[in-house]
């Protein structure tokens, strides 16, 4: 079946035009149309535009349009509902939004297009990234695939999903807190978190601006590393994406991680991991030693500060960028006597409960009197946090982790205790303060019911190419990447 | 700074958001374990440390002051909850 293939299983096959683009399209949205009524993965997809793009993809194929010039002619990638994509609905799994439709492109949208690639669907996400389980999405709850009793993760889980579900070939989520990774781990799927600054946040509905980073969720490394090197680039349009060159990430992947030295953080093998998650994480482990890496007992000491200094600086920082919903330029309105009343109505109606808990606690600590002793002081911590990993890195080249602390829970199991949710992300939230980039790769499954275990690289700063290096030559040695749920 | 005594009406207001009774008891209380949770970093000295504002070497990123095409009039009006004559409309600010 040609959704269930890989980007580069589709290049080959479209290549000698053994496949066409249509028919690849069409794969995939035979598989949304059959399984997304058990999933909703998707918010919406238009089918006649995705086929009309693959129809063109097509055109160019047969007018001698290569992969070498456009690396992901005729694939078809879904979207994340928080990128911008022109004429297409943009709402970020909030009904704030109404029925806004996105008036240019993101970023990463030109260049996957300038690529070739088909953009389709919008995927279903917790409110304004806000979430670890896609339950807080306006728009209904995702499940995973694996079981659909289970969260898929989040806030891009209807992105892990659908990729995870072969309803799309790749997709694009972003990643605030582990927002990518997670629900890659938890759906079995591999999903990256680049360095802070290595792609554009042009596009991307801003939830907290130091900490955002849009990434792809693939079926495997050699796909994320090749959508990487064509999302990945300095922009003009966003000050804080880095001019750093891009490299060949796909070329990186050598197979030889001889000599490289992988750090085990020993702060992360903790009391509330569970033993099949540390099982299958220490097997991982013994593997990269067997493919000559050198394994190396690191500290990482503010680990136990991380979760509390992001719960201060994402919602710090979403309580400002979220101030724009306010019913004047876009999205719905809730009428009011003066703009105050209209201004409180309107968030009051349009924002879902986890938005308004975080936009509350945000306030707060930004608030006169008690920003010197919460924000000041959490980014302070955050120096302190940033410089346990720089000086980690003086020592091995990447450091591996468990993704997650337990396989995926059950819906509704941790909504009632918003900071139980919070606790689930101190793996990924560290990478994100730290603004360094980290890789999810399946590693296992727990035996009943048989669910994903996500194994997490981090690397330092545009360290991107060891950890695709070492993912990569790990899931070559592994079964786990080409197991599929039953659906 | 006592999580206890957590205003939310207060912090609501400033914030623009119009919460139910209902909604203001439940915050104040997941919002107090939040902060009570949140405590725990005054546990770290933190003399002589500097913020990190973002983790990037990048600042003053600046660009030439010229003139540039922006997003079309169109455009920026496209998904307006109302507008007329080119503008949007707001309910009245002055009197």
């Amino acid at each position: 079946m040609l959704n269930q293939l890989t980007i580069s299983e589709l290049a080959a096959k479209l290549a000698k035009r053994e496949v066409s683009a249509r028919e690849v399209m069409q794969s995939c949205l035979d598989q949304v149309a059959r399984v997304d009524k058990k999933i909703h993965a998707f918010i919406s997809h238009n089918d006649t535009d995705a086929l009309a793009q693959a129809d063109a993809a097509d055109k160019a194929f047969a007018a001698g349009i290569t992969h070498t010039q456009k690396p992901l002619l005729g694939v078809p990638v879904a979207i994340k509902d928080v990128l911008a994509v022109k004429d297409q609905p943009l709402n970020c799994g909030s009904k704030i939004l109404g029925k806004f439709v996105s008036p240019y492109n993101a970023t990463v949208i030109e260049k996957l297009k300038a690529a070739g690639a088909i953009i389709f669907g919008r995927l279903n996400m917790d409110e304004f990234a806000m979430g670890s389980s896609t339950e807080n999405s306006a728009f209904g709850v995702t499940k995973n695939p694996w079981d659909t009793t289970r969260i898929p993760g989040g806030s891009s889980g209807g992105s892990a999903a659908a990729v995870a579900a072969d309803e799309t070939i790749a997709a694009l989520g972003s990643d605030t807190g582990g927002s990518i990774r997670q629900p890659a781990a938890l759906c079995g799927c591999v999903g990256l978190k680049p360095t802070y600054g290595r792609v554009s946040r042009c596009g991307l509905v801003a939830f907290a601006s130091s900490l955002d980073q849009i990434g792809p969720l693939t079926k495997n490394v050699r796909d994320a590393a090749t959508m990487l090197g064509v999302i990945s680039g300095h922009d003009p349009r966003d000050s804080t994406s880095v001019p750093q060159p891009v490299p060949n990430y796909v070329a990186n992947l050598t197979g030889n991680i001889k000599g490289l030295k992988l750090g085990l953080p020993k702060e992360y093998m903790i009391g509330g991991l569970d033993l099949e998650v540390k099982a299958a994480v220490d097997n991982a482990v013994k593997q990269f030693g067997k493919l000559g890496a050198e394994i190396v007992e690191i500290s990482l000491p503010h680990t136990d500060y991380a979760v509390a200094t992001y719960y201060i600086i994402a919602t710090a920082e979403a309580s400002a960028n979220l101030a724009r919903f306010d019913g004047i330029r876009y999205g719905a309105r809730v009428d009011g006597a003066d703009p105050i009343e209209l201004y409180c109505k309107t968030r009051g109606a349009g924002f879902g409960a986890e938005v308004k808990r975080r936009i509350i606690l945000g306030t707060y600590v930004l608030s006169s009197g008690y920003y010197d002793a919460y924000y000041l002081r959490a980014q302070k911590v955050r120096t302190l946090i940033r410089n346990d990993f720089l000086k980690a890195f003086e020592k091995v080249d990447a450091i591996v982790t468990p993704t997650t602390p337990t396989a995926a829970f059950k819906i509704g199991e941790k909504s009632d205790d918003p900071l139980q949710m919070y606790l689930s992300d101190i793996f990924t939230i560290s990478c994100n303060l730290a603004g360094i980039c980290g890789i999810s790769i399946p590693c296992g499954f727990t035996k009943k019911p048989k669910l994903p275990i996500g194994l997490q690289l981090l690397g330092k700063p545009f360290g991107e190419e060891i950890i695709l290096r070492l993912g990569h030559a790990y899931e070559q040695n592994t079964p786990w990447h080409k197991q599929k749920p039953p659906l | 700074m006592a999580a206890a005594q957590f205003d939310v009406k207060y912090v609501a207001h400033l914030a623009r958001l119009a919460l139910t009774p209902d909604e203001e008891k439940k915050l104040a209380s997941q919002l107090g374990n939040i902060l009570g949770y949140i405590e725990k970093l005054k546990e770290l000295d933190i003399v002589n440390v500097e913020p990190t504002a973002h983790a990037t070497p990048m600042i003053n990123v600046m660009r030439p002051d010229e003139v540039r095409p922006s997003l079309p009039h169109d455009d920026a009006l496209r998904n307006a909850p109302a507008k007329a004559n080119g503008l949007f409309i707001v309910p009245k600010i002055v009197e």
